[in-house]
């Protein structure tokens, strides 16, 4: 443990493990000690060999287990990672919550399934559709909600989800209502039909390495740290010359583009889509998946998504044998015991075991107030 | 001129926070603005930043009309500032906290950031640059990868005034730069202006320590309940009697 201390990254690198890979670290001679460079350069080594060996294990994991209900339970992970790695970078960067998550992966979901049943679009084509919408619709909702400030943006989003909900049980032919589609067709892209779990499998873990990819660029880059910016100060980051409402549109849209891409490939794996999967309780449960996981953290997605639908499995089995007859509701208040657990004893959340969060707890600074109260001032 | 203000006036509820506030700035000067607590300062830098829109009159920075523009345009247009209560990006390293500073400096957005263009990682290193040679100048440089928040009160002082230099404006708001500053670190600091100023740096500065002000000021201008009561050179301003009965009372002598 000793050891992990000293090897902490220093602040501002994302704690992701292929940091080293493009990070161009400017060392200042005068203060950074030869030792803590060669702690660095190890570190960095560390890392590499971290996400090297996890994606390995991934990659053979498939092989080890033989049972299609564990691999399912992976496939669904995945999704959900996908989904969480979008709302990590609203919440951790942009510092905004939506509630409307599964809203956006249950828009997904249908415009994959309606445009590749009803409309008989090539299946890639609906899974590029399942993207664009949500994002339009997200940029609809977002660009009068985001001008407003703190949280109108997590009661926009709650009453849009509970909307939605309504709006796939009660749409008829076109949603299929309660009882949902049925026989959406396998997604094939060139030839390639994922027609089987193990299939779909590689896929999705394909999609998740490469969004967790296109987001660790995001961070480091420019965009990455004005977003942290935001966080920390919106009013500074306006008087630097950023339009903060751009920008946290921007994450809010790209969070619900990817909460269509998984809900366009849950489509496909399920071939069968009804209302239920995207309910409010679903964007509580992705919210927890963030929080318990870690903000800004690399491996948060993952952790948290990973811990609770494992979770949601054991209690599935575990609750009806304390409480008889107790349905999945049930499966809230523990929930809400762990987010509890997790906030008072870990509020970095899992993911800052092993790396600490992006922008840590910020230690007080003198005389830090708004600007509204300086604007009394003077 | 850089700067025309005319007639800027501000309410809060009834009280008139600023009222018909009207001065022109140059270029390569340091202008003052000084009064009692209360007397409208920082509601004029929220005015010219686009924080807080004015009720009335209009603000021309080079040429251009301010008018409606909001925080970031008019950062974009060349005009940054820093806050009376810091408001450094606590929880990013000093360099970054420059770097963000010089957002304006660089074009990568949301997808190319995403795709990790090849661009944009010249850029970022451009910026990584020109951020850490401003440390330099400044004196930060030793301490470029510490958290902002960890940096003790003065060099957090220091490291605002650095940030809202770091997009290369041609007008900073300078908000109380020198408060809880010790008097070896205000020196440093009215060094530092002065020789932004000789660069062709021009700034707004709202300051309470008076020896600061009049060593470093061309003009100050005088504000009390909102409203100009005078304008002038330091020795102007010093010898004005309206001046000391606002600071000091009516029946008070001033050395």
């Amino acid at each position: 443990m000793r050891v992990l201390e000293k090897i902490r990254p220093p602040a501002g690198t994302a704690g992701c493990p292929a940091a080293c890979l493009i990070k161009i670290y400017k060392v200042n001679s005068s203060q950074i000690d030869f030792n803590s460079v060669v702690n660095r350069s190890y570190e960095d080594m560390l890392k590499n060999a971290v996400v090297l060996t996890v994606l390995i294990f991934f990659l053979v994991l498939p092989l080890l287990i033989r049972s299609n209900y564990l691999l399912g339970i992976l496939i669904v992970t995945g999704l959900y990672t996908i989904i969480v790695i979008g709302l990590g970078i609203l919440m951790g960067y942009a510092g905004q919550v939506s509630f409307g998550q599964a809203a956006f992966f249950g828009l997904g979901g249908y415009t994959a399934a309606i445009l590749s049943t009803s409309c008989s679009w090539p299946t890639p084509a609906a899974l590029l559709a399942a993207m664009v919408l949500p994002g339009l619709v997200a940029a609809l909702i977002g660009r009068p909600t985001l001008k407003l400030k703190e949280l109108y943006l997590a009661l926009a989003t709650l009453a849009f989800g509970i909307l939605v909900h309504i709006l796939f049980n009660e749409g008829g032919e076109i949603t299929g209502g309660p009882s949902g589609l049925m026989g959406i067709p396998y997604l094939s892209l060139g030839g390639l039909v994922f027609d089987r779990d193990i299939k779909f499998y590689y896929l999705v873990l394909a999609v998740v390495l490469l969004v967790s990819l296109a987001v660790h660029n995001l961070i480091q880059s420019r965009t990455g740290r004005a977003l942290r910016a935001i966080r920390e100060s919106e009013h500074a980051a306006e008087a630097a010359g950023m339009d903060t409402v751009l920008l946290k549109l921007q994450a809010f849209v790209f969070s619900a583009v990817l909460a269509g891409l998984a809900g366009g490939l849950y489509a496909f794996y399920v071939t069968f889509i009804s209302p239920s999967p995207f309910s409010f309780h679903m964007s509580v449960q992705f919210v927890l998946m963030a929080v318990v996981g870690g903000l800004g953290t690399f491996w948060g997605p993952l952790l948290g998504s990973g811990l609770v639908v494992a979770l949601g499995e054991a209690l599935r089995w575990a609750v009806p044998l304390v409480i008889p007859g107790a349905g999945g509701e049930y499966q809230i208040i523990f929930f809400g015991i762990i987010l509890v657990l997790v906030m008072v004893f870990r509020p970095g959340g899992l993911g800052s075991l092993f790396s600490p969060p992006v922008h840590r707890e910020r230690p007080g600074r003198p005389g830090e107030k708004g600007v509204d109260d300086s604007v009394a001032g003077g | 001129m850089l700067l025309e203000v005319e007639g800027l006036t501000r309410h809060f509820g009834g009280v008139a926070a600023v009222k018909e506030i009207s001065f022109k700035l140059k270029k390569s000067e340091i202008f003052a603005l000084i009064g009692p607590n209360g007397a409208g300062k920082t509601t004029v830098f929220n005015l010219i930043t686009g924080m807080l829109a004015p009720d009335a009159g209009s603000l021309v920075f080079e040429g251009m009309s301010l008018a409606g523009l909001k925080p970031h345009q008019i950062a974009a247009a060349g005009i940054t500032r820093t806050f009376q209560n810091l408001q450094l990006f606590g929880g990013m390293t000093v360099l970054e906290n420059i770097m963000a500073g010089a957002h304006l400096k660089g074009r990568t957005g949301f997808l190319k950031a995403l795709a990790a263009w090849p661009g944009s990682a010249r850029e970022e290193k451009k910026i990584r640059q020109e951020a850490l040679a401003l440390l330099k100048e400044v004196g930060l440089a030793g301490l470029a990868d510490l958290p902002a928040a960890a940096l003790p009160f003065g060099r957090q002082r220091l490291l605002e005034v650095a940030r809202a230099l770091a997009s290369g404006p041609r007008l900073v708001l300078l908000d109380e730069p020198a408060a809880g500053l010790n008097s070896a670190e205000t020196k440093e600091l009215a060094d530092y202006l002065k020789r932004l100023r000789e660069e062709g740096k021009s700034m707004v500065l709202v300051e309470h320590d008076m020896e600061t002000v009049m060593e470093v000021a061309d003009r100050i201008m005088v504000l009390n309940f909102g409203e100009v009561i005078a304008l002038g050179t330091p020795a102007e301003i010093q010898a004005n009697p309206e001046v000391i009965k606002a600071y000091l009372g009516e029946d008070e002598q001033v050395a």
